[in-house]
């Protein structure tokens, strides 16, 4: 199988999250783009797996699920936070610190 | 009818190595149990039951890396997952010595009773509901299970033999870290600043670096640092991949370390993080992201060698030359070592770059050297935000330049070893900082970096230029009634600290040489 068609998409998804990462100011919306990119690696890591006829790649798939889920409670928390001190999410608010 | 379970294959039982691995499973388990403490244990006793299971568990985890050190060969356990060697036995009693110190200043609450972490970390700064949780003296003693969490996570990150191992460990040393830098007691609204810069770029690195681990298991078809060595050695698969895949894990493993132009996140989030956090931050992230970096590279990549100097070389001159001069300009305390760490990131990639292999008998390695300077950084880092938590103005630190100036005059012996650490950090002589330098130095030089040795040393002076900034402001310069700081005295926990590493200090600076042969006998990876 030739899995160039999955890393193709997997590195547009990848561009994509990265993007929105840089591009969007509000902070839930940033942390989104970044469970996009964790996704976009699964599915490199999936098709690689199939590539190579081993299991280490779907494995590893299971153990980015469980990380991604882990950060999503730490950073929501952390984002709830701040909100709720500042009442706004936006990343270009949290700007008391420069230089 | 057929008995399903007779066709089934046999499933071998996972063997694991318990002895090798007790270090790590010791933290694991204290740590849950800690959890556990939190629901049974009666509010006024858990602070004592806190500290006492953190001390103990850490002082566990350390007999037992150096019973193993000193009993056992060098071996992979957990089905090749994890790496028991030199560096491994190495970087793990630096990163549970760094923990204990970092105990200490955690319970450290002698300034007024009250510790350095807000009293209830998810109400409203300035609420009503805030102020209740202050005037009944609650306290958060979760930061002791969250800091054995996270040094378990840092252990699990220098012995990784996996890349899938790195990337969970990253996440388990790092998700803590979040927590624990947005619960300081004063400014909280910086202090949570820094936890959401760190939570989106942290999260942001260890994406990059996951795409990274999957290009390279693409290039290699396994995800153990064996079989992308081998990969690279048969040389047939594709030379972008691995190239890719080189690249985007570096830069996971940079912005841990704190390099240019994965640095950005450094000033603010040593600045906002409550002091003992930044302390430990400061040091044991970056012992376990160099410890990690220098396996992933040495033992995965080395026959990529030729690709990743280059790359390392380029971001050791950015980091250093930016560092250093960035921090020339800093007038608050926090962001000058944070800046000052950058630099060191820089010096200690300048000795990652000279990739000398070691071995029995070889007196100058990489990873011995490096170990070596890590310790002396680690040493005078701790000392120094030791005494930043102590230098205090209406009831809580005061980290502007000019609250030290006059120092000392006002508390001499607290002066004499601040400028001690700076001398360390530095490295002049007769101070660890210098032997640290040196070693790092020469590692590089024998690698044939001569030309990065030359960059360092000059930078190193530009470096010393700002060190001796604070010393000139605590000894020469007046205080100025508006800003000055006065020097609380803290409880015993920060004085051992203090006392114990500038002891450290000066011993290692003086007598570095039995310590420097045990690093160099232990410097070979095992692959």
């Amino acid at each position: 199988m030739n899995p160039e068609g999955f890393l193709v998409l997997s590195a547009i998804l990848f561009v994509i999250g990265l993007a929105g990462f840089l591009l969007r100011r509000n902070a839930i919306i940033a942390f989104m783009s970044i469970e996009l990119m964790l996704n976009s690696t699964n599915l490199a890591f999936v098709g690689f797996a199939r590539f190579h006829g081993n299991l280490e790649g779907e494995l590893a798939a299971f153990f980015v699920m469980v990380v991604a889920a882990a950060e999503v409670v730490v950073g929501l928390a952390v984002i709830v936070a701040v909100y709720r001190a500042r009442r706004s999410a936006s990343v270009d608010d949290a700007n008391l610190m420069k230089f | 009818m057929i008995n399903l379970l007779e066709t089934l294959p046999d499933i071998p039982a996972v063997e694991l190595e318990w002895m090798a691995l007790s270090p790590l499973l010791v933290l694991l388990g204290v740590g849950c149990l800690a959890i556990v403490l939190e629901a049974v244990v009666p509010r006024s006793y858990r602070y004592l039951a806190q500290t006492a299971l953190s001390v103990l568990a850490i002082v566990a985890a350390l007999t037992l890396t150096v019973t193993n050190w000193a009993t056992m060969p060098p071996s992979i356990v957990a089905e090749g997952l994890v790496a028991v060697d030199g560096p491994t036995n190495v970087f793990w009693s630096l990163l549970l010595v760094v923990g204990l110190g970092a105990v200490a200043l955690f319970a450290e609450r002698g300034f007024d009773g009250r510790s350095a972490f807000a009293s209830a970390a998810s109400t409203v700064p300035g609420s009503p509901l805030e102020r209740e949780a202050d005037r009944l003296r609650r306290e958060h003693t979760e930061i002791f299970p969250l800091l054995l969490f996270s040094l378990f996570g840092m252990m699990l990150f220098a012995s990784a033999n996996n890349l899938l191992v790195l990337f969970v460990a990253v996440e388990i040393f790092s998700l803590p870290l979040y927590l624990l830098t947005g619960m300081a007691r004063r400014r909280r609204l910086l202090s949570q600043e820094a936890a959401l810069k760190y939570f989106l770029l942290g999260s942001l690195a260890s994406a990059i670096m996951l795409y990274g681990i999957a290009l390279l298991y693409g290039y290699s078809g396994g995800l153990q640092l064996a079989d992308i060595d081998a990969a690279i050695t048969a040389g047939t698969a594709s030379q972008g991949l691995l190239l890719a895949g080189l690249l985007l894990t570096s830069v996971g493993l940079l912005f841990k370390i704190g390099a240019v132009p994965f640095h950005a996140w450094t000033p603010d989030v040593y600045m906002g993080a409550p002091t003992p956090v930044t302390a430990f931050m400061a040091v044991a992230t970056k012992t376990a992201a160099v410890a990690g970096l220098l396996r992933v590279f040495y033992v995965g990549l080395g026959g990529a060698q030729w690709d990743w100097q280059l790359l390392f070389s380029v971001v050791a001159v950015a980091t250093m030359v930016l560092g250093s001069t960035v921090a020339l300009a800093q007038t608050d305390m926090k962001r000058l070592l944070a800046y000052s760490s950058i630099a060191h990131a820089g010096f200690i990639l300048v000795g990652v770059v000279g990739a000398v292999g070691g071995g029995e008998g070889v007196a100058v390695s990489s990873v011995s050297s490096i170990a070596f300077y890590l310790l002396t950084y680690g040493l005078a880092t701790l000392g120094a935000f030791a005494i930043v938590t102590m230098v205090r103005r209406s009831g809580g630190e005061a980290n502007a330049l000019d609250a030290w100036k006059g120092l000392g005059k006002r508390n001499p012996l607290l002066a004499v070893l601040m400028t001690l650490f700076m001398l360390s950090f530095a490295g002049i002589p007769p101070t660890a900082g210098f032997i640290g330098k040196l070693t790092v130095f020469s590692a590089a030089w024998v690698g044939g970096y001569g030309w990065l040795v030359l960059v360092a040393l000059l930078t190193s002076a530009v470096a010393a230029f700002f060190y001796l900034k604070v010393v000139v402001a605590m000894w020469f310069q007046d205080a100025d009634e508006d800003t000055v700081g006065d020097v609380e005295s803290p409880s015993l926990w920060t004085w051992v600290v203090l006392l114990v590493t500038a002891v450290a200090t000066l011993v290692l600076g003086l007598v570095p040489g039995s310590l420097l042969s045990l690093f160099a006998d232990a410097a070979q990876f095992i692959r």
